[in-house]
């Protein structure tokens, strides 16, 4: 592979930094006040990428399955929680409720596409394991976290809507049909739209790394369209199970709303 | 013959009690004032009657059985709690009335113009009214929309929660004899009103239940 891509040295990283240099100046010079963050999320994006391509190096050389399955119980327990984070209102048991989620629909997904359809051996080989984990992780907690933000934000919001089906005898399934939905899809739309445009509009970040690191364009694709289809189903199953699971907590089973279980994040 | 009881109920918000030890039973023919100030919680009451609430003390019997032993889809059929504010789904007037038909509990029923054109001509109001875009009423148009969404149902018990709140007093008139006529089509029918009317609860009612605030 070493003669078919090049290689990257910390003087050209180095270089690389001009480029957001430009924004920053214009930045100063605007006073549109965005220096201190994009220096801020730059210098992190630098250090967590460096680190995380050590952590890698080394994990690829582990050959245990066990340590693998425990570097991506990490991976998808950060993933429960972040998802958690950014949602702006809270309910007791929701970070389990979120963690069960990421974790079903990220192993389900994870394993089907990588010891199901590459058929990776050993499955637990960490060069494909990771970061299809990854990959997945990443936008289930999107899902999850918008999914979730939508449903609660809902529910408030159409609290009226909701008892007076309530009143007029409807279950709490047809109750709150509508938020359920809205809050599915709102965790979809990403997912959704960059699948309608990609390859059009926007080169996959993954495919083009790919490419150029060197690979044919054509078997990037192919692991392209898996991931994507990894991907959409891995934040469909969390978004759905999540919403399912937040609607089990904030509804009872004699038919009540109990928005007063909902609080606002600190 | 009570049709329907509450037995010590309490309730609590914030670690206070908003009403306790509080009882009342309704039989046919029981028109209840709830006679508070504002803050005592006479919403709340309603609400927990709907079952939207749970109590913290006490039970609510319908037709001798508890709450808890009632499906409370087909309980609320009966017993069908008006929302202050009443919420108008998208669509038209008649879509909202029609909406209910949708739900499970409603399926082997259908939606019957006639008891609706009947309706339209006790609040006067024109038959275009049903084309009307229902999310553009008035406030006090709204509760009449959602009346008539109740009566088509043909509940036993209304809970009425300042049902004629924005109104104007024709309008309130009528208001209240169709809820006089819903009343004498079964004698087993009661209702409960809230209002900061005074004048409409002596009016309206013939059994008072106050409610003070606690401690």
């Amino acid at each position: 592979m070493a003669d078919t891509y090049l290689s990257i040295s910390y003087l050209q990283l180095a270089f690389s930094v001009l480029l957001i240099l430009i924004n920053v100046v214009l930045s100063l010079r605007l006073r549109l006040g965005l220096e201190k963050s994009l220096i801020i999320a730059s210098l992190r994006m630098i250090v967590q990428l460096l680190l995380i391509g050590y952590v890698l190096e080394w994990l690829f050389t582990l050959s245990n399955p066990w340590s693998v399955m425990a570097i991506a119980l990490i991976m998808a327990g950060i993933a429960g929680i972040s998802a958690v984070n950014r949602t702006s209102r809270r309910f007791s048991g929701i970070y389990w409720r979120s963690l069960l989620s990421v974790l079903v629909a990220a192993f389900l997904i994870t394993n089907l596409s990588v010891a199901g359809i590459i058929q990776v051996k050993p499955w637990y080989n960490p060069q494909y394991l990771i970061p299809m984990l990854g990959m997945i992780l990443g936008n289930t907690l999107t899902g999850i976290s918008l999914g979730l933000d939508r449903f609660m934000e809902g529910l408030v919001t159409n609290r009226n809507a909701i008892e007076t089906l309530l009143t007029l005898g409807a279950n709490r399934w047809e109750a709150s049909h509508r938020e359920i939905k809205n809050a599915v899809a709102t965790g979809m739309i990403p997912i959704i739209n960059s699948m309608m445009v990609m390859g059009l509009v926007s080169l996959p970040g993954m495919m083009t790394g790919q490419i150029l690191a060197g690979a044919n364009p054509l078997d990037a694709v192919r692991y392209q369209i898996i991931i994507t289809f990894a991907i959409a189903s891995g934040s469909a199953l969390g978004t759905l199970g999540v919403v399912l699971l937040a609607w089990l907590a904030l509804f009872s089973s004699n038919h009540q709303l109990r928005c007063d279980r909902l609080f606002l994040a600190k | 013959m009570a049709i329907l009881e509450g037995i010590k109920l309490g309730r609590k918000v914030d670690n206070r009690w908003l009403w306790r030890e509080l009882s009342f039973s309704l039989s046919g023919g029981t028109r209840l004032g709830l006679v508070g100030a504002t803050g005592t919680g006479k919403s709340q009451l309603l609400r927990a009657i709907a079952g939207l609430d749970s109590l913290d003390q006490g039970v609510i019997k319908y037709k001798d059985v508890c709450l808890s032993g009632w499906s409370l889809p087909a309980y609320r059929w009966e017993v069908i709690y008006l929302h202050q504010r009443p919420t108008m789904f998208e669509g038209t007037v008649e879509e909202n009335l029609k909406i209910v038909y949708g739900l499970k509990i409603h399926q082997d029923k259908k939606y019957n113009r006639d008891l609706i054109l009947g309706l339209l001509d006790l609040f006067q109001r024109p038959l275009e009214f049903l084309q009307q875009s229902a999310t553009n009423l008035s406030g006090g148009e709204g509760q009449i929309v959602a009346l008539m969404r109740a009566l088509q149902l043909e509940p036993m018990i209304l809970l009425l929660d300042e049902c004629t709140a924005s109104l104007d007093s024709e309008t309130t008139g009528r208001v209240e004899s169709a809820i006089a006529a819903w009343l004498s089509q079964n004698q087993q029918r009661a209702c409960i009103w809230t209002s900061h009317d005074s004048h409409q609860i002596e009016r309206v009612t013939n059994k008072k239940l106050l409610l003070s605030s606690y401690g």
